[in-house]
């Protein structure tokens, strides 16, 4: 990547109203996104994941929401954009993909009804039957067997997979740069599963087609990703690349990811390992460490929230949020032979 | 699609059926309502009573009776005790007064129940938004009589913008005929204009939280689109239900405000056979409404499986 970024996002905080006072989802996230790039947001539910990408668009505003900081895109501000600045974008430069292909329809319409009318939002010198024809163009490069059959079928009329296919096909209507994928993959068995990850992953090579993944399994961002960023308590932990994450994580949260994943290439454990406790509420965060209520290696200077800083002198662009010293941390995230977070005593 | 239609048809005989065995029973234990006597006059000797009671059959077994009536019913030759006339006849003719109130009430609520909610649900929240709930509540909570009390007031006695009374033949007189509808109209459709409203208000904010919306946001479509194409639309589905059974509740015969603005309609002729527990008429209006109701039930439910694909997997053979 030469020049700028295609997306680049600098301090986004989303804030939303409640009676209880302000939640704050998301609070000072950044990453840059270069085209081809596939950029998986992991991290537990109410991470932040879902509100960080879903505020790229915009589909966050509302009368109660705060929105703060930077959103580019080729270098448009889309923070501050007026409702119609962001409409041009959504769906043409940007294409969404949502966690549940069974409600993501509208089921009162035919589903290449649906996908006609994204492109025709962009595109008024696209007839009907243009649109018609590109939709079934489209579902066929999904892999939808009898497309020019298919199109014109209810939403309810489809499976699962096929659904979420569908919705992929939607969302690439317009040729868009950059695709957010928010769980595609979560609804699904896990079978399909697999077909969707490999889906995407073609696309990603064939089209070039920049990808924002969020998603809570490891196991989906080893499959497809180049770049992580954990998030946890509407921050982000640590970044990295695939590798780095995997390999030298710095986080201990990121080391209780990687711990409970289920390997098949390793003997079964008696039990799940698992994370103790439970995220803290958005609304009354710990002082300083977000995680340090769950983490076993606590210690003073947790009390001060540490920066997202590169901690070790050979890995550019490897960042965590986290005091220990690296050296220490090598050690202490080995667990039974593995990386793992102790459970706590 | 055939198979579900002739369904709905039999089950709508079935309940016709009940209604009619229903009010035909009611109307039997009622004391006081012998109609030989009270068609004898007062003072009558118990001959005439007796002689009534023979001629008019009064005296057979109630399922005799019943069949007779019921016969009397479909051939058109059911007579009423009060006033022995025809039946049929007076119900034809009340019918257009009735039909022209309930269909000009209903594309008015129609109209503005879909106007006020839909804005009312867009600017949830909004001024424009407390101003509609509070037009809404008062219309849903003023009472039919003392609005046709102020209307006919105001706006026929003392300034004679408009007619008091009667209802005027569409084909003679069209301009006349709506000039003579149009108190009765907004009379009948302020509540339903708030009930609908608010109805519509909740349904669309429901729907805004679905994750189609969020969807078609997603895809670029102007708010506007995403409120009419993807709220409106989806929200409009228990709208249709309400229209269905309200339109066919009318068409039985607005009572109140056919009485009040002497439309002469079926609504008033139920109220006078009431009044004079008159069987004959009775029966014949009850099914007659009773009919409208569930037909427009089973209208309902075609038009569900239109607006609602989902529906249709189950009824008709794909």
């Amino acid at each position: 990547m030469s020049t700028e970024p295609l997306l680049s996002m600098r301090d986004l905080r989303v804030g939303f109203v409640s009676e209880a006072g302000l939640v704050q989802a998301v609070d000072g996230v950044s990453f840059d996104l270069a085209a081809g790039e596939v950029l998986a947001i992991v991290g537990e539910s109410g991470a932040g994941k879902s509100v960080t990408a879903q505020t790229i668009v915009g589909l966050t505003r509302s009368a109660n929401t705060r929105i703060e900081g930077s959103v580019r895109l080729r270098g448009a501000e889309l923070v501050g954009a007026s409702d119609d600045e962001l409409g041009k974008v959504r769906g043409a430069e940007v294409g969404m993909v949502f966690q549940d292909p069974m409600t993501s329809f509208n089921p009162v319409y035919r589903l290449g009804a649906q996908i006609v009318e994204a492109i025709r939002a962009h595109r008024d010198d696209v007839s009907k039957r243009e649109g018609h024809e590109r939709a079934i163009e489209l579902l066929d490069s999904v892999g939808i067997p009898n497309a020019s059959r298919r199109v014109d079928d209810y939403p309810h009329e489809f499976s699962g997979g096929m659904r979420q296919r569908a919705m992929i096909a939607m969302a690439l209507a317009l040729d868009p740069d950059v695709l957010i994928a928010d769980e595609p993959t979560t609804a699904l068995d896990v079978t399909v599963q697999a077909q969707i990850l490999a889906l995407l992953e073609r696309l990603n090579q064939e089209r070039g087609l920049a990808t924002i993944l969020i998603t809570h399994d490891l196991g989906v961002v080893a499959e497809v990703a180049d770049r992580v960023l954990v998030m946890y308590a509407g921050r982000v932990v640590e970044q990295g690349t695939l590798e780095e994450i995997f390999y030298d994580p710095q986080h201990p949260y990121t080391w209780g990811l990687l711990g409970s994943l289920t390997r098949i290439d390793r003997p079964r454990p008696e039990r799940l390992p698992q994370i103790g406790g439970a995220p803290p509420s958005l609304l009354n965060l710990p002082q300083g460490c977000s995680f340090r209520p769950r983490c076993p290696h606590e210690f003073d200077r947790c009390a001060e929230l540490p920066g997202l800083d590169q901690r070790l002198a050979d890995a550019p662009g490897h960042c965590d949020r986290c005091w220990l010293d690296p050296e220490r941390k090598r050690a202490l995230r080995v667990v039974d032979d593995q990386i793992g977070l102790e459970s706590p005593a | 699609m055939g198979r579900f239609v002739l369904r709905r048809l039999l089950g709508m005989v079935v309940v016709l059926f009940a209604i009619s065995v229903l009010t035909f029973l009611i109307f039997n234990v009622i004391p006081a309502s012998d109609p030989a006597r009270s068609m004898a006059g007062k003072n009558a000797s118990p001959q005439l009573v007796a002689n009534i009671t023979e001629e008019w059959g009064f005296d057979e077994p109630l399922p005799q009776q019943y069949l007779t009536m019921m016969g009397k019913i479909f051939s058109g030759d059911l007579i009423s005790y009060e006033g022995r006339e025809p039946v049929d006849e007076r119900i034809v003719e009340g019918i257009p007064a009735t039909v022209s109130l309930c269909i000009g009430a209903a594309v008015i609520w129609m109209f503005f129940g879909i106007l006020f909610g839909y804005l009312s649900a867009v600017r949830e929240g909004g001024k424009l938004d407390r101003v509609l709930t509070i037009v809404a509540v008062t219309g849903i909570s003023v009472p039919v009589f003392w609005l046709a009390a102020v209307l006919l007031n105001y706006l026929a006695y003392e300034t004679g913008i408009f007619p008091s009374y009667g209802y005027v033949e569409f084909v003679d007189e069209p301009l006349d005929w709506a000039y003579h509808l149009i108190l009765p109209w907004i009379t009948l459709a302020i509540v339903y204009v708030g009930f609908y409203s608010r109805v519509l208000r909740s349904s669309m904010i429901d729907v805004m939280d679905e994750d189609y919306v969020r969807t078609a946001r997603a895809k670029g479509l102007s708010e506007r689109r995403v409120m009419t194409r993807h709220v409106l639309r989806n929200a409009l589905i228990p709208i249709v239900t309400l229209f269905g059974l309200d339109v066919g509740a009318l068409l039985g015969g607005a009572i109140l405000v056919e009485g009040i603005f002497g439309l002469n309609g079926v609504g008033q002729y139920a109220v006078e056979s009431l009044t004079n527990l008159d069987l004959p008429p009775i029966m014949a209006i009850v099914l007659y409404g009773a009919f409208f109701v569930v037909l427009f039930n089973a209208l309902v439910d075609i038009a569900y499986a239109y607006l609602n694909p989902r529906v249709r997997l189950g009824s008709s053979a794909r």
